[in-house]
Parts: C-alpha cells; sequence; structure tokens
C-alpha cells in the first residue's frame, strides 16, 4: 500500500532533532534507514503524525576503535559497517552477523542503530548487542545518557528510549584474544528474519572457558541471553558433553513463539542445536585466534 | 504534507520534481517521471521488483522517500541500455531466456547490475546469495542465474 499522509522534518544536527523529538513526543517516527519503518507505514501498523529524517545529520555515521571499545554511529549504514576492517578486527561477532541481516538491498540502506531502536527480538543485532553487553547513547533534552544493552530491550519493538530522545551512537567492547565467536541461526530461507537465531563468544584461557556469552534471537519478546548455560561453561574445558549440558540449560529459559513457521517446541530443538554449533565454531575460532 | 522540491540524477539527466514526503521514490519514478520500467510488487521490502540503483547501491524504491533521494544518482531499468542497444547483462539475460513474465525482471536485473559491478568475478553461490532478496514466480531462477553468470563470463572476457 502507499504510506498514509505524514508530515516531514529533515534537521541536521543532533539538537535539532531532539527539539523535533521534545515538539513531537509520541507523534514523532524517527526515520533512519527506513528499512523497519517503512514497511510499518504502508502496513497502516505505525502511525506517526511526523517522520523525524535522521539522514542528513552527518556526525551520526562512522565507525572508530578505541580504548577497548568499538563506537558506531546510529546512521551508519548496515553494509558500511558489514564491509569495515576495524569492525572486522574489533567485533568479530558483529563482523559475522551483519552479512545475515535482511538482503544486499536491505543493508544498502538499513542502519545499525535502526536495527536497535527498532528492536525486532528476530533480528541480528540486537542479539550481538545483548550478548556483548554494548552500550547505547542517547541524546535528549537535559543531556546524553548511557544505557546498558540489559535495560535497553524492554519487549517487543519496545526499548527504553524515551520519547524526546535520539539513540545517537552504539559502542561494543573490542574482543581480546583468546576470543571467538559464532553467529548461527536457521531460517526457512536466505535473509528472511531467523526462527531461531545465536549469538556466541567464547575466551579461552589456557585452554578452560573464562567467559561465555550467548544471546538468542527469536527466542522470546526480547533478545535473550542463556545465563544459566553461560554459568555452566565459565571456568570448565570446552568439551561435546559440556556443550550438551549448556544446551539444555539455554532452553529450559526460554519460551519461544509459536507460529505457521514453526511450534514453539520445534524453536526449541533448533535453539538447542545452536547451542552446540554455537559453541563448537566459537571454540574453535578462539584456538585460532590465540 | 507540505510537498517538497527536489533535483536529483536519473539515468544521467538532471531530474526535478515536487513530491510530496510520503511519496516512495518507486512511486515518484513511475508516475511523476514517467519511468515505469521500475516494477511495484509487495510495496513493502520483500519482493525486490522495485530495486533501483542510488549512488552505487542496489536499494529497494519502495522503502525509501522521494524526497531522501535529492542530490542523489539514481539508475533505473531505463538506464541499463547503450544508445538502443541492450546493456551486456541486459543481453546475457535475453540470450540465456532469463524471463518469462517480466514481472520481477527490473528488479532482478538492477539487482544484478549492482552486484556484478561490485564483483566481477563472483560464482554461482554468490550471485544466487545476491539475488535472495528478488522474488520470481515464473522460472524456478535457472535461468536468470544462467543469464548472470553468462554476463560475468562476457565481462571478464573483454
Amino acid at each position: 500500500m502507499k504510506l498514509p499522509p505524514v508530515d516531514y522534518e529533515a534537521p541536521e544536527t543532533v539538537s535539532e532533532a531532539v527539539e523535533l523529538l521534545a515538539e513531537h513526543e509520541d507523534l514523532a517516527s524517527v526515520l533512519a534507514g527506513g528499512q523497519s519503518l517503512i514497511p510499518l507505514l504502508a502496513l497502516r501498523l505505525a502511525r506517526p503524525a511526523v517522520l523525524i529524517d535522521i539522514n542528513g545529520i552527518d556526525e551520526l555515521s562512522g565507525v572508530s576503535a578505541a580504548d577497548g571499545w568499538l563506537a558506531i554511529g546510529a546512521m551508519t549504514r548496515e553494509y558500511v559497517a558489514e564491509e569495515s576492517a576495524i569492525v572486522a578486527d574489533a567485533v568479530p561477532l558483529l563482523a559475522a552477523a551483519l552479512p545475515l541481516i535482511g538482503h544486499e538491498a536491505i543493508r544498502s540502506r538499513g542502519t545499525v542503530g535502526g536495527s536497535l531502536a527498532h528492536a525486532d527480538p528476530a533480528a541480528e543485532l540486537p542479539a550481538v548487542a545483548r550478548a556483548l553487553d554494548a552500550e547505547l547513547v542517547v541524546s535528549g533534552p537535559s543531556g546524553e545518557r548511557v544505557v546498558p544493552a540489559a535495560e535497553w530491550f524492554e519487549g517487543y519493538l519496545t526499548t527504553s528510549r524515551e520519547p524526546d530522545e535520539l539513540l545517537t551512537e552504539v559502542r561494543f567492547p573490542a574482543a581480546g584474544p583468546g576470543t571467538g565467536v559464532s553467529f548461527q541461526e536457521v531460517a526457512r530461507r536466505h535473509g528472511d528474519f531467523a526462527m531461531v537465531g545465536l549469538a556466541t563468544s567464547v575466551t579461552l584461557s589456557d585452554g578452560v572457558i573464562s567467559d561465555a556469552r550467548m544471546a538468542f534471537a527469536g527466542a522470546s519478546d526480547v533478545p535473550a541471553r542463556a545465563t544459566a548455560a553461560e554459568e555452566l561453561l565459565a571456568g570448565e574445558r570446552p568439551l561435546a558433553e559440556l556443550f550438551d549440558e549448556a544446551a539444555r540449560r539455554a532452553i529450559a529459559d526460554i519460551d519461544p513463539p509459536s507460529d505457521l513457521h514453526g511450534s514453539a517446541e520445534y524453536r526449541k530443538k533448533v535453539a538447542a542445536a545452536l547451542v552446540r554449533r554455537g559453541l563448537r565454531e566459537a571454540v574453535d575460532n578462539a584456538r585460532e585466534r590465540q | 504534507m507540505t510537498e517538497v522540491d527536489i533535483t536529483l540524477t536519473v539515468n544521467g539527466a538532471t531530474r526535478t520534481g515536487s513530491p510530496e514526503p510520503r511519496k516512495t521514490l518507486a512511486d515518484f519514478l513511475r508516475d511523476d517521471l514517467g519511468l515505469t520500467g521500475t516494477h511495484l510488487g509487495c510495496e513493502h521490502g520483500v519482493c525486490g521488483a522495485c530495486t533501483v540503483i542510488v549512488d552505487g547501491r542496489a536499494v529497494r524504491s519502495c522503502l525509501m522517500l522521494a524526497v531522501q533521494a535529492a542530490g542523489s544518482e539514481v539508475t533505473t531499468i531505463e538506464g541499463l541500455a547503450l544508445d538502443g542497444r541492450l546493456g551486456t547483462l541486459q543481453q546475457a539475460m535475453w540470450d540465456s531466456h532469463s524471463f518469462q513474465c517480466g514481472f520481477c525482471t527490473p528488479g532482478m536485473v538492477m539487482q544484478a547490475a549492482a552486484f556484478l559491478t561490485d564483483h566481477p568475478d563472483a560464482d554461482e553461490q554468490q550471485i544466487r546469495e545476491a539475488l535472495s532478496g528478488n522474488i520470481c514466480r515464473c522460472t524456478g531462477y535457472q535461468s536468470i542465474i544462467d543469464g548472470v553468470l553468462l554476463a560475468a563470463e562476457r565481462t571478464r572476457g573483454r
């Protein structure tokens, strides 16, 4: 369908955008890459009175790494991050997830910040942000605040961003030596939202898992950490029996949806397989990076 | 809802218009500029039929507002022919009988054109992945992949 009538603002700075958000609050939608918002408008699932298009705010784009953190401007296109050597070097889990987002033409326009602000629990980047404890920087009328990923995702397509705040930057902790990663997903067709996805990061020290992080996509209404499995893995040697037990613990904690693509029970089976695959691949990758 | 004046380059020519902000680039190309070669299938970013090239990247013109294309260089299916003759990719797809009904054709060709420009040495698997966001309901895709592979071979052979 055609988009419904809507007013349009195109600020050129973050402060202009924040002023507009403060003026319109809930009546405004922020337009970044548009790859989720424009379909919502076309299908009448979102009916904002005004679009605040942030594509003209140059300061929101860019990738930089310093002091053990990777900073990505919220308007950075997904294809730019995907092709960035800085991203691949600092946060390999992000580099593994980016090519799995939608299709090439979607990544031409889609943005890193847009995906995290849209907060689709089946999407790849929210799972990566949750697995790595990324930090989200938002600007509002009273200044900037930094929100940990654990406090960002509140529910289906819902974040803790206030209506007068703009997501400006996302910070991911850089992977150190001995950290291996894997992004696994099972989808009906390449490029579709995954039925279940899993972001895994494992750090090995002297052959023992010193840190394990796993976050599911598509397993609940928010990207979900597999905390019980992570606790089991810490301090242990990476063995197949351990991964089997981790898979059992991980799926005990999730309550995936049932729909025409798969039942909740099937998604749990897929999730268990992804835990085993993810851990195997991440451990292999960690050994290569030591 | 006030109309916005825009200037952009389409297939090498400077074009102007005054679309409403809600008008997608696809509708602007078709309705305001008369370039009906760009097709609209689903109008919400799923089918890929409306794919055009904006500033060197394949994009879905139904998921971009016309006002956002101000200042951009846009190439549509009408821009691929050279002096009235089919371009290399178009000719290769013609020779491979790539398409049947023609609905997905412009999107498929533009996606392939953008991909081959960046990846002239692409193999079959990479081409299949690049075209995975474009839906064809006639062919089963094999003839389309054949056409793109033939175009890549001819381009490399030069």
